[in-house]
């Protein structure tokens, strides 16, 4: 019983490396799966970068809508990350959480105002936040927000 | 009070100018929360209580916001900008600000 748990404290960060790999897959599977369907739900929604809106329908109400996110990275892809750093380049494991982050985010927008037809003026900006120590923890809060216009029936 | 980020309020024709208003808010995270996002951290996914503390600390630095365009008189403010901050040791700070306006 002693030998067993001595193993499995010596193998803990491996234990650990395979239990973030799988959970980390299983969660980003599912919201994924999550963030195409809204998606496809909220499509007749435009999100628009420009600040002038060309269009002569007559504007029922123009307000501020926000929309945002805390995404944080699991310890697997921060180890492939921390390996990343090494040699340098593109470090892919952390574009995907980080792409999650900003879709979760504009469909958020899009769902505080669901009456909303056009939102005008889309600002994305993203923020690390910072552990106890006062370095990135891994973990990135993505905020959305646009004037969420409705048009007159 | 109508909040919007573009230079104009669409529908609606702006009347007077009344300046620069602004709002902020600092906040820490709690420890029980801490410990949550620690143990979510590696797994991964969504930290649903970092979202909310966030959330709540933008909707009071809006308030303090319009609070102020309110004093001013106005009754909307335009061009509104958000900005986060991490100021050291899990203390974050969210700033708002903007054109308070009179629209008629």
């Amino acid at each position: 019983m002693g030998e067993v748990f001595v193993a499995l404290i010596d193998y803990l960060p491996l234990l650990l490396l395979v239990l973030a790999y799988l959970t980390g897959r299983f969660v980003e599977r599912r919201h994924y799966r999550s963030i195409k369907r809204r998606e496809n739900e909220t499509l007749s929604q435009a999100l628009i970068t420009s600040e002038v809106l060309e269009s002569d329908r007559v504007v029922r109400s123009a307000e501020l809508a926000v929309g945002s996110v805390v995404v944080s990275v699991d310890y697997f892809k921060r180890v492939l990350g921390a390996f990343r750093n090494i040699f340098g380049g593109e470090v892919r494991s952390y574009a995907s959480v980080l792409d999650r982050g900003k879709r979760e985010a504009l469909l958020r927008l899009k769902e505080s105002h669901p009456d909303a037809d056009v939102f005008l003026n889309c600002r994305l900006q993203t923020a690390a936040l910072l552990n106890q120590q006062g370095r990135g923890s891994g973990s990135v809060e993505v905020v959305a927000y646009a004037t969420a216009v409705t048009f007159g029936k | 009070m109508i909040l919007t980020n573009v230079e104009s309020l669409p529908g609606k024709v702006i009347v007077e100018h009344y300046g620069l208003v602004q709002g902020s808010s600092i906040r820490a995270k709690h420890v029980g929360r801490d410990m949550m996002a620690g143990l979510k951290n590696i797994v991964g996914g969504e930290l649903k209580g970092y979202t909310e503390l966030l959330q709540e600390s933008r909707a009071q630095a809006t308030e303090r916001m319009k609070t102020q365009a309110e004093a001013l008189g106005a009754n909307a403010v335009i061009n509104v900008r958000y900005s986060t901050s991490s100021v050291a040791q899990g203390a974050a700070e969210i700033l708002c600000y903007g054109t308070a306006v009179r629209v008629e």
